[in-house]
C-alpha cells in the first residue's frame, strides 16, 4: 500500500465516522418528534408538544452538525479519491445527485419552516413541516444507502470500452437488492440509537428528580420503540444484510467471522483473537454449525474460510474487520436484553420506580454510537481490498496528484476542527438538557 | 445534450450565487450594520430559517457536476485541493457560528460566534469569487489532469499560476463588494428598525464602489481573455445577461431612492444573476481551460456522461418540487423581521 494512499484512507474514515455520529441520531429523531406532536393533539397534553419542542432544539443541534460535516463528504469524493470518481461517477453520481435535489432540499427548507417557531406557522403546518424534515432525512439516507450498495454489489452498470462504467440501468442501480436490507439495517440502526439517546435523557431526568411527566413520556416512548428495533435491527433486516454479504462477497464473510479453514458445519466464533499469520483463530469460544446456518440456512452448508482465498484477494486488515463485526453483534445483543428488561419493567410499571434500571438506560447512550460504527466498519473494511466490489481496487481509486503533505495537512485541521466542534456540541447538548423544558424558548 | 447539462450546472451556480449570496452579504455586514445583541438577533433571523436551503444548491450543483460531468468533478476537485479543503472548513465554521449563537445567553459567546460568521462569510466571498477567477483565467492542466495546485505563487496570472494572482484576487475583492451589497439590500427590505436604516445608507454607498469595480474586473478579463468577446459575439443571446445586469445595477441605485426595497433586492439578484450568467457563458464550451495546452481542457463534450440522458426525468421533477418548497418558505416567511419576538431564531 502507497504512502499516500493510507492517508487518503484514514482521512475519508475519520471524517465520515465524525459526520455520521449526527445523521444516525436526526433520522430517527425526526420521526419521534412527528409522533410526539400528533399524541400531543390526540391526548390534548402540552407536555408532549414541550418533549417534541425539547427534541426540536437537539435535533436542530445535531442537523447543523451534520450538515457542516456532511459537506465535505461530497466534496471528498473529487478531492482525495479522483480516480475513483472518473470510474465510477456516471453511475454512483446520480443517487448522489439525487440525493441533493430529493432530500436535501425537502429537509432544510422544511428544517427552516419547523425552526421559524410554531407560533407563526400554526399547529398544523408546523407538524407538515416536522414530517417533511422526517422524510427527507430517511430519503437522504437512502440515496446515500445507494450510493454505498453500488460500490459493495454493483447493478444496473456496464463497463464500456473506454474502461470507465457507464450507466446501464438506473432503475437497477436504484432498486439494487443489496440497497434495500442495507438500508433496513441502517434506519432501524438509526433508531436503536435514537431509542437509547432518548431513554437517557428520560432517565437522567427521572433520576434527578426532574421534569418527571416529561420523562416518563420520554422513556416509554424510547422503551417501545427501543425494543422493536433492537430485535428489527437484527431479524429479519441484519440476518438479510448478512446473506448478502455471504453471497456476494464470500471472503469478506470468512474474515468478518475469522474463519480460516471452512467446510461444511462451519463454527461461529463469539470470542477470539485472531491470528493472521499463523492462520488461526486464539482463545476461540464457538458454536459448531451455527455459521454454515446463519449464513446458507442449513448447518451442512459449506462455508469458504479465508485459507480458500490467495492473500491479495483478503481485505487488509482481517483483524480490525473481525472486531468491528463482533463489536456490532455483541452490542447489538447486549442493546435487545437491555431494552427487553426495561420492556418488562415498564410492563409491570416498576421503571420509572427502578433507580439500577435508570442508571443503566442513562450511560448506555454511547454504546449505540460505537456499535453503528463498528457496523459501517464493517461495511467498509470488508468490501477491501475493493473500492468498487470487483471492479476497481483501493489502491487504484485515489487522487494521483494530490501530494501525501497535503492530504495529511487537512486530515490534521479535519482533526482539529472536529476535536474542537465535537466538544462545544456536547457542552451545548448538556445545557439544553437542563434548561427548564416548560420554558417555550 | 453536454450544452444542456453545462446550462444547467451553470443555471444552479447562479442560483446558488443569488441565494446564499444574500446570506453571505448579511454574514460579511453582521458586524456593521448591527450593533447590539438584539440588532445581531434581528439579522440572524432573518436569514435563519432560510441559508441552509440555500447552501444546498451549492451541494446539489455539485452532486450533478459530478453525474454529468465526473472528469470535470474529479479533476478541479483534486487539482483544487487546497483551496476547496480551506472553502470547506469555512463552511464548517459559518454553519455552526449560526447554529451555536443563539444556543447561549452570553455576551462573550455570541460575540465570538457573530465573528467567526463575519470572518468566514467574508472570506467565501472572495475565494468564491477567486474560483470564478480561476475558471475563466484558466489552469495549469496537462495530459494526465491538475496537479495539486498551490495556492499562490508569484501572484502573476501565467501559465503556472497559483489558485490566488492578481487577477483572482480582484474578481474576489469584487465579489465580496457584490454580495455585501446584496446582503444590505436583503437587510433593507427584510428588516426593520436600525438594522434596516444601516442596511440602506450602506448599500447607497456602496453602489459606486461596486460600479468601478465592475468595470475594472470587465476590463482585467477582457485583457486575460480577449476571446470571450468572440465567443459572446458568436452566441449574441449571451449579451442578454450582460444587459440583466446593467438593469439590476441600474435598479440598485434607483429604486432604494424610492423606498421600493424589495423592487431594490431583486433588481441586485437580476445582477448577479447576470454576472455569474455572462461568465459562465462566456466561457462555454470550457469548464477547465488549460493554460499549457488547449488540448488538455476540459470541455462540456469531452467530459460529459452518456448516462446523463437518464436523469432529465427525474431532475425535472425535483427541480419542480423544488421550486415548490424555496416558494412556501419564503412565503411564509414574508413578514418583516423586527427586534421583537424571541421565538426560534
Amino acid at each position: 500500500m502507497s504512502d499516500v494512499l493510507i492517508w487518503h484512507r484514514i482521512h475519508f474514515a475519520f471524517s465520515i465516522t465524525f459526520h455520521y455520529l449526527f445523521p444516525q441520531l436526526t433520522m430517527g429523531l425526526a420521526w419521534f418528534i412527528v409522533a410526539f406532536k400528533i399524541l400531543a393533539v390526540r391526548l390534548n397534553d402540552e407536555s408532549y408538544n414541550q418533549v417534541a419542542r425539547f427534541w426540536g432544539r437537539i435535533f436542530a443541534l445535531n442537523f447543523a452538525m451534520g450538515v457542516v460535516t456532511g459537506i465535505p463528504m461530497e466534496f471528498q469524493f473529487g478531492t482525495n479519491w479522483a480516480r475513483f470518481s472518473k470510474f465510477s461517477g456516471e453511475v454512483v453520481a446520480q443517487s448522489l445527485a439525487m440525493e441533493g435535489v430529493f432530500a436535501f432540499f425537502l429537509e432544510s427548507t422544511f428544517l427552516g419552516l419547523f425552526l421559524f417557531g410554531e407560533k407563526k406557522l400554526g399547529a398544523r403546518k408546523h407538524l407538515l413541516a416536522a414530517i417533511a424534515l422526517a422524510i427527507g432525512s430517511s430519503l437522504s439516507g437512502y440515496f446515500i444507502i445507494v450510493a454505498n450498495a453500488f460500490m459493495q454489489h454493483p447493478t444496473g452498470y456496464r463497463l464500456g470500452n473506454d474502461g470507465i462504467l457507464h450507466l446501464e440501468s438506473l432503475r437497477a442501480f436504484l432498486l439494487n437488492p443489496w440497497a434495500f436490507w442495507q438500508l433496513a439495517h441502517t434506519m432501524m440502526a438509526s433508531f436503536v440509537t435514537t431509542s437509547f439517546v432518548i431513554a437517557a435523557v428520560g432517565a437522567y431526568w427521572l433520576l434527578m428528580g426532574r421534569n418527571t411527566h416529561h420523562a416518563q413520556i420520554c422513556l416509554r416512548a424510547a422503551i417501545v420503540a427501543g425494543l422493536a428495533s433492537t430485535v428489527l435491527v437484527a431479524f429479519p433486516t441484519g440476518d438479510r444484510a448478512g446473506r448478502m454479504v455471504a453471497n456476494h462477497q464470500p471472503i469478506t464473510l470468512a474474515a468478518m467471522e475469522g474463519l480460516f479453514e471452512g467446510g461444511p458445519y462451519a463454527e461461529l466464533a463469539i470470542i477470539g483473537q485472531p491470528d493472521v499469520n499463523a492462520r488461526r483463530l486464539d482463545n476461540p469460544i464457538v458454536v459448531p454449525g451455527l455459521l454454515s446456518f446463519l449464513a446458507y440456512g442449513t448447518f451442512g452448508s459449506t462455508v469458504h474460510g479465508l485459507n480458500d482465498y490467495p492473500k491479495s484477494e483478503w481485505p487488509h486488515s482481517v483483524e480490525l474487520l473481525y472486531y468491528s463485526y463482533h463489536i456490532m453483534v455483541g452490542l447489538g445483543t447486549l442493546f435487545m436484553l437491555t431494552m427487553g428488561i426495561s420492556a418488562f419493567l415498564l410492563f409491570k410499571g416498576k421503571l420509572m420506580h427502578s433507580r439500577k434500571m435508570l442508571w443503566v438506560l442513562m450511560l448506555a447512550f454511547p454504546f449505540p454510537y460505537i456499535a453503528t460504527t463498528a457496523g459501517w466498519w464493517t461495511a467498509e473494511i470488508g468490501r477491501q481490498p475493493w473500492v468498487v466490489y470487483g471492479l476497481m481496487r483501493t489502491a487504484q481509486a485515489h487522487s494521483a496528484l494530490v501530494s501525501t503533505g497535503d492530504v495529511v495537512f487537512t486530515l490534521l485541521g479535519f482533526a482539529g476542527l472536529y476535536l474542537l466542534l465535537g466538544n462545544i456540541f456536547v457542552v451545548q447538548i448538556v445545557k439544553e438538557i437542563n434548561r427548564d423544558i416548560t420554558a417555550t424558548h | 445534450m453536454e450544452a444542456i447539462w453545462f446550462a444547467i450546472v451553470a443555471a444552479m451556480l447562479a442560483i446558488y450565487a443569488v441565494l446564499d449570496g444574500f446570506d453571505f452579504g448579511a454574514g460579511i455586514l453582521h458586524r456593521i450594520v448591527a450593533k447590539n445583541d438584539i440588532e445581531r438577533r434581528t439579522v440572524i433571523r432573518a436569514i435563519g430559517p432560510i441559508w441552509d436551503g440555500n447552501e444546498v444548491w451549492l451541494i446539489a450543483a455539485g452532486g450533478v457536476l459530478f453525474m454529468a460531468f465526473p472528469r470535470v468533478y474529479a479533476t478541479a476537485f483534486s487539482g483544487f485541493y487546497m483551496g476547496l479543503m480551506i472553502v470547506l472548513w469555512l463552511l464548517i465554521l459559518r454553519g455552526v457560528a449560526i447554529e451555536f449563537r443563539s444556543h447561549q445567553e452570553h455576551l462573550l459567546w455570541r460575540e465570538f460566534w457573530d465573528t467567526i460568521f463575519s470572518i468566514a462569510s467574508t472570506l467565501l466571498a472572495v475565494v468564491f469569487g477567486a474560483t470564478l477567477g480561476n475558471l475563466v483565467r484558466g489552469v495549469p492542466l496537462d495530459k494526465d489532469g491538475l496537479p495539486g495546485m498551490p495556492l499562490f505563487t508569484n501572484f502573476l496570472p501565467r501559465a503556472h499560476a497559483g489558485i490566488l494572482d492578481w487577477y483572482t484576487i480582484l474578481v474576489g475583492v469584487f465579489t465580496l463588494a457584490v454580495l455585501a451589497i446584496h446582503g444590505a439590500l436583503y437587510l433593507a427590505w427584510r428588516t426593520s428598525g436600525p438594522v434596516r436604516e444601516r442596511s440602506v445608507a450602506l448599500a447607497s454607498q456602496m453602489w459606486k464602489v461596486v460600479l468601478i469595480l465592475w468595470v475594472i474586473v470587465t476590463l482585467a478579463t477582457i485583457f486575460i481573455r480577449p476571446e470571450t468577446i468572440a465567443s459572446h459575439a458568436s452566441r449574441p443571446w449571451t449579451i442578454a445577461f450582460v444587459l440583466m445586469s446593467i438593469g439590476g445595477i441600474t435598479g440598485m441605485y434607483v429604486f432604494p431612492r424610492k423606498g421600493r426595497e424589495l423592487s431594490a433586492f431583486l433588481s441586485s439578484c437580476a445582477f448577479l444573476l447576470g454576472l455569474v450568467a455572462t461568465s459562465l457563458s462566456g466561457n462555454y464550451p470550457y469548464w477547465l481551460r488549460s493554460t499549457l495546452d488547449p488540448s488538455h481542457s476540459l470541455t462540456a463534450s469531452n467530459s460529459i456522461s452518456p448516462g446523463a440522458s437518464q436523469a432529465y426525468v427525474w431532475f425535472g421533477a425535483g427541480m419542480v418540487l423544488t421550486v415548490g418548497y424555496f416558494t412556501y418558505l419564503f412565503h411564509s416567511m414574508r413578514e418583516k423581521v423586527g427586534s421583537e419576538g424571541e421565538e426560534g431564531y
